[in-house]
């Protein structure tokens, strides 16, 4: 039993500013969201009527919606499974070398410093086809290079620019992760003779798997809510709706084309792919924490 | 010297893995490299690819037009302003959140009160809440309560923060019951405990999270991008977004190079100088 402080008042002064800032800001929004993804208003807030799932049915069964539905998924696959793989690549080098280590930490990490919108507008200087240095190599290969034009490559260009925010992240992780694995259980598969390949996939890759899986959600997540700016500065979800993302698209229904109705629907829709997210995060971290 | 470990690489895999790393290292730097060469070169050397990879002579030119009134002509806000402006907010977040969390986290551990448990919980559901779940609501309720276009409302939705309450929560729950009984023996009340003993313990924890939550603050986008309309409002990386325009022959690329580089300077300064702190918070804040 833990000591406390006997005391009446004092501990709702202390929790009081949280509380309230999570209510305004938290709950009050998020039940206003639940309470419009029911309603259908006109833009201008003249009428207003309750309509059941309607919108829900509505969302789900635009082809919009869809195509968006599937963009997000290839781009946030395509965006995690770029930035681990090529951080677990650096950080499995960074622990075979024996000096210099710090000198590598400190250049990987650049990248998390940066706005994911200002991630996307270097890319986008990089590689715009009026005067991105990358840009020109591709154009003098013959590649018709624009990816302002172009759906893939625009695609291509964003996954480009959040994979490499996120590298540095990921690199931290593994390394961490990396060394909490017993020399001895390497060693020991040394002396068996099994090569450094084998030793990689039969002993550190599984043991690294509660890094890999953790990194797999956090990443989803990233892609999912964070790379918002980087559409938003890079793409603005076009041409024609190729790397229109769910956020970009929930912020693009409701602010652009005032579809309230619809735009709250939406965000109830990624609530619940948060909330999914966020409850088979803890489940397997709890797991972590019974194996570790 | 000795073979360096029985598993550790030869001489042959040691040079292997350094140019494995060199070459991650320049494709992770290049981006922030190029930023920083355009920002020296004229608009003409920009324009004409592909840009020289060293920096060249305009720099200090370049800069003084940014500084001296360049940017007030793109952005509509002078350069200072836009720093101050996420400067400001940055370090109000960081220092916000760190305050409500660990008064909260300092009542549900060190306190027993009715619906404590409900309080933890409606604290820790926000975790599954973020701004971009609920765009439009929240919107209105900061149209509702007239905080467009203030420190207020930039800075005020972004302070609650379950991860951090989560974490001192996790770190005061390590702190044996011994030293509480004897501070209360010596007759220190809450406020004592608090402030001589429990804050110089967190100590590490929060520069640790400052760090992180520094970042966090700078690099918002969407919040800001909402509730500022006024050019005199806006952080610096969404005025840096709404100088760029490719559709537009006119934009002045090298003034927009010298506000890329200010607008990512200050944050990369904070996490490779205050490197040890930041993996810290990043490794412990995400458990």
């Amino acid at each position: 039993m833990r000591a406390t402080f006997p005391h009446r008042f004092l501990p709702y002064l202390l929790v009081a500013p949280q509380l309230a800032i999570s209510l305004i800001f938290f709950y009050w929004p998020a039940g206003q969201a639940l309470h419009q993804s029911v309603l259908r208003e006109d833009p201008f807030g003249l009428k207003t009527q309750f309509v059941g799932l309607a919108n829900f049915r509505r969302v789900l069964g635009d082809p919009a919606y869809l195509n968006s539905v599937q963009v997000t998924a290839f781009f946030s696959v395509a965006t995690a499974f770029l930035s681990m793989a090529i951080a677990l690549v650096l950080a499995v080098q960074a622990e075979k070398i024996l000096r210099g280590k710090g000198f590598y930490r400190t250049l990987m990490i650049w990248p998390y410093a940066v706005a994911a919108a200002i991630a996307g507008m270097l890319w986008l200087f990089l590689f715009n086809p009026s005067f991105g240095t990358l840009a020109y190599p591709l154009r003098q290969m013959g590649i018709a290079w624009d990816p302002l034009l172009n759906g893939n490559q625009a695609m291509a260009l964003v996954i480009g620019a959040a994979s490499w925010k996120q590298i540095s992240y990921n690199f931290l992780f593994f390394v961490a992760g990396l060394q909490a694995i017993p020399k001895s259980l390497i060693e020991a598969a040394a002396i068996d003779g099994a090569g450094r390949t084998r030793r990689f996939w039969t002993i550190v890759f599984p043991l690294l798997a509660p890094t890999t899986f953790f990194l797999l959600v956090v990443n989803t997540v990233y892609a999912l809510f964070d790379t918002f700016g980087i559409i938003h500065a890079v793409t603005g979800g076009g041409p024609g709706k190729s790397t229109e993302t769910l956020v970009y698209k929930v912020y693009n229904d409701g602010f652009v084309n005032l579809q309230l109705g619809s735009s709250a629907a939406q965000s109830v829709i990624l609530m619940v792919i948060v909330i999914a997210l966020t409850a088979f995060q803890f489940r397997y971290i709890e797991r972590k924490v019974h194996y570790g | 010297m000795a073979e360096p470990t029985m598993v550790g690489a030869g001489r042959s895999g040691q040079a292997a893995a350094h140019l494995i790393l060199v070459l991650g290292a320049v494709v992770i730097a290049f981006p922030i490299w190029y930023v920083f060469v355009a920002s020296t070169h004229s608009l003409q050397t920009i324009l004409r690819p592909p840009l020289p990879m060293l920096p060249g002579s305009e720099g200090i030119a370049n800069y003084s037009e940014a500084l001296g009134g360049g940017i007030n002509r793109i952005g509509g806000v002078s350069v200072g302003r836009l720093l101050w402006n996420t400067a400001f907010v940055a370090t109000a977040i960081a220092v916000g959140k760190i305050l409500i969390s660990i008064t909260s986290a300092y009542a549900i551990v060190f306190f027993r009160f009715p619906l404590r448990m409900v309080f933890f919980w409606l604290i820790f559901i926000t975790l599954m809440l973020p701004v971009e779940v609920r765009i439009l609501p929240t919107y209105k309720v900061m149209v509702d309560l007239g905080l467009i276009d203030t420190y207020a409302g930039l800075i005020l939705p972004l302070i609650a923060s379950a991860t951090a309450t989560l974490l001192f929560r996790q770190f005061f729950m390590t702190i044996p019951n011994e030293l509480l009984e004897a501070a209360r023996v010596d007759g220190a009340g809450p406020w004592r405990f608090f402030k001589d003993i429990l804050l110089p313990l967190s100590a590490t924890n929060i520069a640790a999270l400052f760090v992180i939550l520094f970042i966090y603050g700078w690099t918002q986008y969407l919040w800001p991008l909402l509730v500022t309309n006024s050019n005199s409002m806006n952080t610096i990386v969404i005025a840096l977004r709404k100088m760029i325009s490719f559709a537009d022959a006119d934009t002045p690329w090298h003034l927009v190079m010298v506000t890329c580089v200010l607008a990512i300077l200050p944050p990369i300064l904070v996490v490779v100088l205050m490197q040890r702190w930041f993996v810290k918070g990043l490794v412990e804040t995400e458990k």
